[in-house]
C-alpha cells in the first residue's frame, strides 16, 4: 500500500496503462505542457512525449468524436473533458456514436475509449463550471460510467476502464483530487459494475456516488451517536448498476436513502430510487428518501451554493425521514 | 452578387499590427488620430480596468472573491478602442468569462460588478452569477460566458434579431484565441455573411489559451484570415494600440452598418496575469511578459503622448490616477459589506 493523492492516483494509472500498452494516447486541452488543470496527467508528456499526451485546441464535440473512431480504429485514447459542465458538447459523439455503433452494426465494432471528466460544486466556481451530470452519461446505452470516491477507486477504477472494450466514462469530483488514501501496490484493478460497502450498519442504508459518499460517511458517524447505524454503500458504478448489491443491503436494513449531487429532477437519484422501487418493494418498510442538488443553476454566492448542494446535515435529515 | 465582390475584396486582409512578424510593408501605420478629449478619455478608460482588476486581484488574495477570477490586465486597449467606435447602450457587447474590462468599458457600475465578484446582493446577479456571469440591458452587455465559444454563437444571434427588426445596432461578439477554434465558430461565420448580419467577431489574440501558446493549438494563427473562405474581411490589428484599435473598428462598424455582414478584427494583445488567479503562468517566460510591459504597455503609450504633446502634465494624469482609485476603492468598500443575498434568493429568477 502507498498513500497517494486522488489526483496521484489517476496519474499512476496513467502511467502504469500507458507503459503497458503502446496504444494507449492521452488528449485534452492542457494535459500536456501544463499536466491538467488538476495536474492529473502531471510529467507524462515528458515521460511518454507529444505523440502520446497530446494538448489539443478547444474543440470538444470533435475531440470527442474523435476519439470514437480512434477507437475503433485500434487505438485507446483517454480523453479528458476539463469540466463536466462541457460534456454537452460531447454528448452528439457519446449518444449517437460511441453508444449504439457497435448494437447498430450488429456487434462488428469495439469503441475502447475513455473519457474522463470531473465535476461537482462546493468552489464557487458558478453556474457553468459546477454541475453534475451523472444522469446525462448514465442515461446512454452502451455506455459505462464509473465516478470513483477514493483514491484506490480513482486508480482501480481507470485502469479497468482504459482495459475495457466498451466506451468508458471515469466521472471525477473536484474536490476529491487531494484527498489522500492508500491505494495497492498490485496494480489490481477494479471491476467496473461493482459496489463497494464503505460502512456496514443495520437500520438503514445510504446510497451514495462520488464525493456524496464521504458526506455520507461523515453523516453515519453523526447519527450513530443517535443510535442509527447507518450502512454506507459506495456505488462506485454508476452504469452498470450493482442492483445485487443494492438489494442485499436494503433486505438487511429495509431503509434506503439515495445521495447523487445531481439535480434532483430526472436525476440519478431518482433512477436509484426507482430501482429499489422496482426491485425491493417488498423489503422496504418506508418510502425511500431522495437526497440531491436543489433544482436551480448553481449560484456563485458561498451560501447559496452551500445551500442548494447536498450536505451532511440534508443526508441525516433524509436518513431521520427514512426511520421515522 | 455585387455585395459579394466587395466582400471578397476587402476579405483580403490587412495588418496595422506593430505585433506580427510579417505586417504588410505596404500598410501605411492605421491610427486613428486621437483628439486631446479622445486620448484623455481612453487614458481615463483604460486606467479603471486596469486599477479595478489589480483591486479584484487583492480582493481575490484575501479571500474575498472565491472560485474563478480572470483578469483583463494588459488588453485595455481593445474593449476601449471599440467602445469608443460604438453607440453606448446601443450597440451591444458578448464576451468570454475575462469580462471586467468590456462592463466597465461599456458603462456598467464598477460597485456592481465589484460587488458580483464578491457575491453580494448587490452585484449584477445578486451574487448568483460571479465573475463570468453578469449581464445588463442598459448598457446593452450580454455576458459573461463561461463556455469557451459559446458567445460567438450567442453574438450571432443577437446580430440575427437586429438585422430581423430593422435596427441599426451592432454587435461586438469578443472571444479569444483559444476559443477560435471551436466548431460553432465556423458555423456561425457561415451564417453571419450567408445572412448578413451585423456583427464584428473580435478575437483577442493575447498569445495564449490558458497554458497553450497559440502556435501549439492553431494551424493556421493569422486569425484575421479565418473567415477568408466565407468572404468576411478580416484584419490584424496592433491590440496594444488603442489608436490602431479605433482605426480599425471604425471601418468594422461602418461596414456592418451599411448592412454588408460581419467582420473580423483580430485584436493582437497580450494577458500580463496568468489565466486565472490560480495560474501561475510557467508556461511562459517572465522576460517575455517584461517586454510586452515595456515596450508596448496600452496605457503608458496614451500618457507618453498626453506629457509629449503637452496635453496633460505629470499632475493633470495623477489627478485622474487619484480620481480612478477612488471610484474603485468606492467599489471594493461596496463589495465588502453590501451584503451576501438572501437564501430567498434560491427560487428566484428561475422561469418567468
Ligand atoms: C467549452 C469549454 N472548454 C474549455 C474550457 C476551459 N477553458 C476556459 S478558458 C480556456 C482558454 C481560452 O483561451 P482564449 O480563448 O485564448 O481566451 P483567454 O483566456 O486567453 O482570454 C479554456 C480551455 C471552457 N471554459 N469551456
Ligand atoms: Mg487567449
Amino acid at each position: 500500500m502507498t498513500s497517494l493523492r486522488y489526483a496521484e492516483a489517476l496519474n499512476r494509472a496513467l502511467r502504469e496503462e500507458m507503459t503497458r500498452d503502446p496504444m494507449v494516447w492521452l488528449f485534452g486541452e492542457d494535459i500536456a505542457t501544463y499536466g491538467g488543470v488538476f495536474k492529473v496527467t502531471k510529467d507524462l508528456l515528458g515521460e511518454f512525449g507529444p505523440g502520446r499526451v497530446r494538448d489539443t485546441p478547444i474543440s470538444e464535440q470533435t475531440l470527442t468524436a474523435m476519439a470514437v473512431t480512434a477507437a475503433m480504429a485500434g487505438t485507446r485514447p483517454v480523453l479528458e473533458i476539463m469540466y463536466a459542465d462541457f460534456l454537452p458538447l460531447s454528448i452528439d459523439a457519446l449518444v449517437n456514436q460511441a453508444g449504439v455503433f457497435d448494437y447498430i452494426w450488429g456487434g462488428q465494432v469495439s469503441i475502447p475509449m475513455v473519457l474522463r471528466t470531473q465535476g461537482g460544486g462546493g468552489a464557487g466556481a458558478g453556474a457553468q463550471h459546477s454541475k453534475s451530470l451523472d444522469a446525462f452519461v448514465a442515461h446512454i446505452p452502451g455506455l459505462k460510467v464509473v465516478a470513483p470516491a477514493t483514491p484506490a477507486d480513482a486508480y482501480g477504477l481507470l485502469k479497468a476502464a482504459i482495459r475495457d472494450p466498451n466506451p468508458v466514462i471515469v466521472l471525477e469530483h473536484k474536490l476529491l483530487y487531494n484527498l489522500r488514501g492508500e491505494v495497492p501496490e498490485d496494480g489490481g484493478l477494479i471491476e467496473i459494475g461493482r459496489a463497494r460497502t464503505a460502512r456496514e450498519g443495520r437500520d438503514v442504508s445510504i446510497f451514495a456516488t462520488s464525493r456524496m459518499v464521504h458526506l455520507s460517511l461523515e453523516a453515519a458517524e453523526k447519527l450513530a451517536a443517535e443510535g442509527i447505524e447507518a450502512e454506507v454503500i459506495d456505488l462506485r458504478s454508476l452504469r452498470p448498476l450493482d442492483v445485487g448489491a443494492i438489494v442485499a443491503s436494503v433486505a438487511k436494513t429495509h431503509h434506503a436513502v439515495v445521495v447523487n449531487e445531481g439535480w434532483r429532477f430526472c436525476g440519478y437519484g431518482a433512477e436509484l430510487s426507482a430501482t429499489i422501487m422496482e426491485q425491493a418493494f417488498d423489503d422496504l418498510d418506508a418510502p425511500v428518501e431522495r437526497v440531491g442538488a436543489m433544482d436551480v443553476a448553481i449560484p456563485y454566492s458561498e451560501p447559496l451554493e452551500k445551500t442548494v448542494l447536498p450536505d451532511v446535515e440534508a443526508i441525516m435529515a433524509a436518513v431521520r425521514r427514512a426511520r421515522r | 452578387m455585387a455585395e459579394r465582390a466587395t466582400a471578397q475584396k476587402r476579405g483580403r486582409t490587412r495588418s496595422s499590427a506593430a505585433t506580427t512578424s510579417s505586417p504588410k510593408k505596404n500598410s501605411a501605420p492605421d491610427l486613428a488620430t486621437l483628439s486631446r478629449d479622445e486620448e484623455l478619455k481612453a487614458y481615463r478608460d483604460m486606467l479603471l480596468i486596469r486599477r479595478f482588476e489589480e483591486k479584484a486581484g487583492q480582493l481575490y488574495g484575501m479571500g474575498l472573491i472565491g472560485g474563478f477570477c480572470h483578469l483583463y490586465i494588459g488588453q485595455e486597449a481593445v474593449v476601449v478602442g471599440m467602445q469608443m467606435c460604438v453607440k453606448d447602450g446601443v450597440d451591444q457587447v458578448i464576451t468570454g468569462y475575462r469580462d471586467h474590462g468590456h462592463m466597465l468599458a461599456t458603462g456598467m457600475d464598477p460597485k456592481g460588478v465589484m460587488a458580483e465578484l464578491t457575491g453580494r446582493a448587490g452585484g449584477y446577479s445578486k451574487g448568483k452569477g460571479g465573475s463570468m456571469h453578469m449581464f445588463s440591458r442598459e448598457k446593452q452587455f450580454f455576458g459573461g460566458h463561461g463556455i469557451v465559444g459559446a458567445q460567438v454563437s450567442l453574438g450571432t444571434g443577437l446580430a440575427f434579431a437586429n438585422k430581423y427588426r430593422g435596427q441599426d445596432t451592432v454587435t461586438l461578439a469578443y472571444f479569444g484565441d483559444g476559443a477560435a477554434n471551436q466548431g460553432q465558430v465556423y458555423e456561425s461565420f457561415n451564417m453571419a455573411e450567408l445572412w448578413k448580419l451585423p456583427v464584428i467577431y473580435i478575437i483577442e489574440n493575447n498569445k495564449y489559451a490558458m497554458g497553450t501558446a497559440v502556435n501549439r493549438a492553431s494551424a493556421q494563427t493569422d486569425f484575421s484570415k479565418r473567415g477568408l473562405s466565407f468572404a468576411i474581411p478580416g484584419e490584424q490589428v496592433d491590440g496594444m494600440d488603442v489608436r490602431a484599435v479605433k482605426a480599425a473598428g471604425e471601418r468594422a462598424v461602418k461596414w456592418c452598418r451599411e448592412g454588408n455582414g460581419p467582420y473580423i478584427l483580430e485584436m493582437q494583445t497580450y494577458r500580463y496575469r496568468g489565466h486565472s488567479m490560480s495560474d501561475p503562468a510557467k508556461y511562459r517566460s517572465k522576460d517575455e511578459v517584461q517586454k510586452m510591459r515595456t515596450d508596448h504597455d496600452p496605457i503608458e503609450q496614451v500618457r507618453l503622448r498626453l506629457i509629449e504633446n503637452e496635453w496633460a502634465g505629470e499632475d493633470d494624469l495623477k489627478a485622474i490616477d487619484k480620481d480612478v482609485r477612488a471610484i474603485v476603492a468606492e467599489s471594493a468598500d461596496f463589495a465588502t459589506v453590501d451584503p451576501e443575498p438572501d437564501v430567498a434568493e434560491l427560487w428566484t429568477d428561475i422561469l418567468k
